[in-house]
């Protein structure tokens, strides 16, 4: 160790990206996950009630008394952890019931769990694909799949945001390659808008291409029964791998997985490298995901009134004169334009008692800073009115209520 | 040409070889095929030709295939007029 | 939709090579939390039989352990079930910084942050906090993990021969010129269970102004008189810059993993590890068995000791009865067969006495030098390790092995 020269120089890097107001400052949240929880901000001030208007908790499953009743029963009847890869000693009863659960929930053939979604990506084209191959991927995917397609060989095609034109056109440009994949997210976390899954669908059949979804926003909610963004368009069965995520809706705790036909999920088991090296999903984890799968492949009725929560959330902010990105997804962002307004915006409404995060450039692109407000579950009607009163308290003092997003910018900046 | 590939030959003799072994490869001794040379420690031979060649290899010509043998780096080489 | 059955064959052959090359990984269906017992159903769908396990990492027997579980349940009480969230929207709680500080405490260094894995830990910390104008300068032997993340990684790459010294003097002069130099290496490598030399390591990054990097996980909570690990083994402590390691082995074996050292490093990781902006946060209930953990490994080398002792014993009585063992001190003690088949069917034998534990060859370890690998738990009891003793030397006289030097058994059964 001679930590002397690159200790000055990562002191350095820090201060910069302070100075360029980036810096990302953890909250200590003194509490479970829920509507309501206690936050410590800034570090060192008493923990503050606030309603949580930023967790992916959109089925209100993260601290779900039936789950964590199934989680205390899992810890008593399979341990805590299990010290192991899968391959080696760290499959269980529970980790095959829960795939196979997955799989009949998705509509797919086979299901490989992985330590989380990002993990899944990670290694989903690496495994599958190679310098033969060509990936065709949505300009605006999630970093995650971004990372799983630089380690892979394949060629890389992008096609601009949900532009099927664009789309037809590289499909027609890699024909000669031996596999095509398309890669979308199904339901895109900045804006909350979906991907024309049907269109994408009818376009790689004509072309001969696969279809990759990342639905870990959508999967437990999106849809009539939940089943994720290819029920909302009336594809199932016609996409051919789905990854997403156990660490938002489906009780929000860690782990994802790759759902597909048997001999993709096969190959994945030999092949997929973040799922050889690394621990299996702990048992404590495994059983409450059970009771999570259980819980929405029975009722809807959490799906629905998250729906419910969502359509008065967006109709109220839009009649109270805020700029909402239109759509139906529980995530509705609030759009501010200017990045020091949204932190701004954010604090006071914190104070308000509302904890919401403003995201700007990088997150979002440049002059499309933004509040992004996220409903759940968990939330009650009572939750959801509080929280309209305080931006409506806030919006008034910023004097942006009913303002075009021209005016705004006039007012405050890009 | 040959001193070019015998350099080479040492230099992988010395890096990735016991001494007891060091008789057993040849210019066509498969490398990374032949389980000499893993795809990790590629890295370094890489390094090598970079440093005494002076030149860049970039990833995508730094592929097992084409370090797969003394012949074939030699090949590899050629193509950026290192002769 | 477009997968047709074209692809389903190219898929269909690639799977059946690989079950021809004899490296298909068949995965052995356990009907019971982690233990030195287990009750498992191999081949699937066949009938459960209770077997000693010894090829778990649950080096300290604690995945299971009464306390671990206990704080767990009261972890989902207090703190729930799953967060829903990265770290820094609404992920972190007072718990998981407060595990942070404890793991700092214990592993002696200045401050550590928590990644859902320690493959994640690897998989982003060199991208933070290094770009092409820096040297990787790694042992050939690094896990997996690491070798992916120096991939994602712009710096330079090098490499040095394992636990050579001389040779990584060399390439610390070859790089001399770099702006940031990080030496690279496993502190107790998975495979052989030998130790990284930690001490001529910071002894050369001292001289030639580099960094080091140690990635413990097979280490922490059990090497070292208090189980600091090969840092303490080796007299390092706080001498070490980067520290990753895992809670996904000895320290409950749940999930998670961390980056621990320079506070700058740290904080740098926190700003820009991509596992660790992406990915969700550890959950509650991991993060409160996790606490339990370092509370009992802090407090006590009980398990540590209890861990020591089993492995004298196996190391003696495995030598004694005629098996080459790799030497070493480490709870991994690797049973030499050389031979792929050899090592495949002596396990299969051991698993058929009621003893689990598996056979590795190569691409997983070079080319003829298969080996069982077997690794201890402060949970087994010495009469298990007898039981499993008595399994061994039973399949070492089947093959007729025992006693054998290596050129005997190679030219015997092929290497």
């Amino acid at each position: 160790m001679a930590f002397g020269k690159a200790q000055k120089f990562y002191a350095e890097t820090l201060a910069n990206i302070k100075n360029d107001g980036l810096l990302k400052e953890e909250r200590f949240i003194h509490s479970s996950q829920a509507a309501d929880i206690k936050v410590e901000y800034p570090e060192g001030d008493a923990p503050q009630n606030a309603i949580n208007m930023c967790a992916n908790n959109y089925l209100g499953l993260s601290s779900h008394p039936d789950v964590v009743a199934a989680a205390h029963a899992g810890l008593d009847r399979r341990g805590y952890g299990m010290s192991s890869v899968r391959s080696i000693c760290g499959t269980q009863d529970i980790h095959r019931e829960l795939e196979e659960k997955l799989s009949k929930f998705l509509g797919m053939e086979k299901t490989i769990l992985f330590s989380s979604c990002m993990d899944a990506n990670a290694a989903v084209f690496d495994s599958l694909l190679d310098n033969q191959d060509a990936i065709i991927a949505d300009k605006l995917i999630h970093a995650s799949l971004i990372d799983g397609i630089r380690l892979c060989k394949a060629e890389r095609l992008i096609y601009d945001h949900s532009d099927m034109a664009v789309l037809e056109e590289r499909l027609k440009a890699s024909q000669k390659k031996r596999f095509r994949m398309i890669v979308t997210d199904g339901v895109f976390s900045m804006d909350g808008d979906l991907a024309k899954l049907d269109e994408i669908c009818n376009l790689a059949e004509k072309y001969d291409a696969m279809v990759l979804v990342d639905d870990s926003h959508a999967t437990g909610f999106t849809g009539k029964t939940g089943r994720g963004t290819h029920e909302h368009f009336g594809v199932m069965g016609r996409v051919d791998i789905i990854t997403t995520t156990l660490g938002k809706a489906l009780g929000g705790a860690s782990g994802g997985c790759i759902s597909a036909s048997a001999e993709i999920v096969d190959l994945l088991r030999q092949r997929a490298r973040t799922y050889v090296f690394s621990n299996s999903l702990p048992p404590v984890i495994v059983s409450a995901a059970n009771k999570v799968m259980d819980i929405i492949a029975s009722t809807t009725e959490r799906h629905d009134k998250l729906e419910e929560l969502t359509t008065y959330f967006r109709k109220e902010m839009t009649a109270a004169g805020f700029d909402v990105v239109p759509g139906f997804h529980p995530i509705v962002p609030i759009m501010l334009y200017n990045a020091k307004l949204s932190q701004d915006i954010a604090r006071d409404l914190f104070y308000e008692g509302v904890y919401v995060i403003g995201f700007f450039y990088p997150v979002v692109p440049k002059g499309q800073a933004r509040i992004r407000t996220q409903i759940s579950a968990a939330h009650s009607m009572d939750h959801i009115k509080k929280a309209i009163a305080a931006f409506t308290k806030v919006g008034e003092k910023y004097k942006i209520l009913g303002k075009t997003k021209t005016e705004v910018i006039d007012m405050y900046g890009e | 040409m040959s001193d070019i590939k015998n350099a080479i030959l040492d230099y992988i003799k010395n890096e990735y070889l016991e001494e007891e072994d060091e008789d057993d490869i040849d210019f066509d001794t498969p490398l990374i095929s032949g389980g000499i040379v893993d795809s990790f420690s590629m890295v370094s031979l890489k390094v090598f030709l970079e440093v005494t060649y002076k030149i860049q290899l970039p990833d995508s010509k730094a592929t097992p295939e084409a370090f797969d043998s003394v012949n074939n780096i030699y090949e590899l080489l050629n193509e950026f007029n290192v002769q | 939709m477009a997968f047709q059955d074209n692809i389903r064959d190219i898929f269909k052959k690639e799977l059946n090579g690989i079950r021809d090359d004899g490296i298909f990984k068949a995965e052995r269906i356990i009907c019971a939390p982690q233990s030195s017992e287990i009750e498992v159903e191999f081949p699937a769908g066949s009938g459960k039989k209770n077997v000693i396990n010894m090829c778990a990492n649950n080096y300290l027997g604690l995945s299971s352990h009464p306390d671990v579980i206990k704080a767990a349940h009261q972890g989902l009480d207090h703190r729930g079930y799953g967060m829903s969230s990265v770290r820094f929207i609404c992920g972190t709680q007072d718990i998981h910084k407060e595990l942070e500080g404890k793991l700092t405490k214990f592993l002696g260094t200045e401050d550590t942050i928590l990644f859902p894995s320690c493959m994640d830990a690897n998989a982003g910390v060199f991208e933070a906090i290094l770009s092409d104008e820096d040297i990787m300068i790694a042992d050939r032997l690094v896990h997996a993990s690491i070798v992916d993340g120096m991939r994602l990684c712009k710096a330079q790459r090098d490499t040095y021969k394992h636990s050579n010294m001389v040779h990584l003097e060399e390439k610390l002069k070859l790089h001399q010129k770099a702006r940031l130099k990080v030496i690279i290496t496993d502190g107790s490598f998975s495979m052989d269970g030998d130790l990284a030399k930690l001490d001529k390591i910071v002894e050369l990054a001292e001289k030639y102004g580099a960094m080091v990097f140690l990635d413990d996980s097979h280490a922490s909570g059990f090497i070292g008189k208090t189980g600091r690990g090969t840092q303490e083994y080796c007299d390092v402590v706080g001498k070490i810059d980067i520290i990753t390691t895992t809670l996904g082995k000895a320290l409950g074996g749940a999930s998670g993993g961390c980056v621990s050292g320079r506070k700058e490093i740290v904080e740098l990781c926190r700003q820009k590890a991509r596992p660790y902006l992406f990915s969700n946060t550890i959950p509650p209930v991991v993060v409160s068995g996790a606490i339990k953990v370092l509370d009992i490994i802090s407090k006590t080398t009980e398990r540590r000791d209890k861990l020591e002792k089993n492995t004298i014993f196996w190391r003696k009585s495995l030598t004694e009865a005629g098996f080459i063992i790799k030497d070493g001190e480490t709870p991994i003690v690797p049973v030499m067969l050389f031979n792929a088949k050899l090592s495949q069917d002596i396990a299969k034998d051991l698993y058929d006495d009621g003893i689990y534990a598996v056979g590795f060859f190569f691409p997983v370890v070079p080319k003829g030098q298969a080996r069982i690998r077997t690794q201890l738990s402060a949970a087994h009891d010495i009469f298990h390790l007898e039981k499993a003793l008595d399994a061994f030397v039973k399949a070492g006289k089947k093959y007729d092995i025992l006693g054998k030097s290596k050129k005997e058994i190679i030219e015997r059964y092929g290497d």
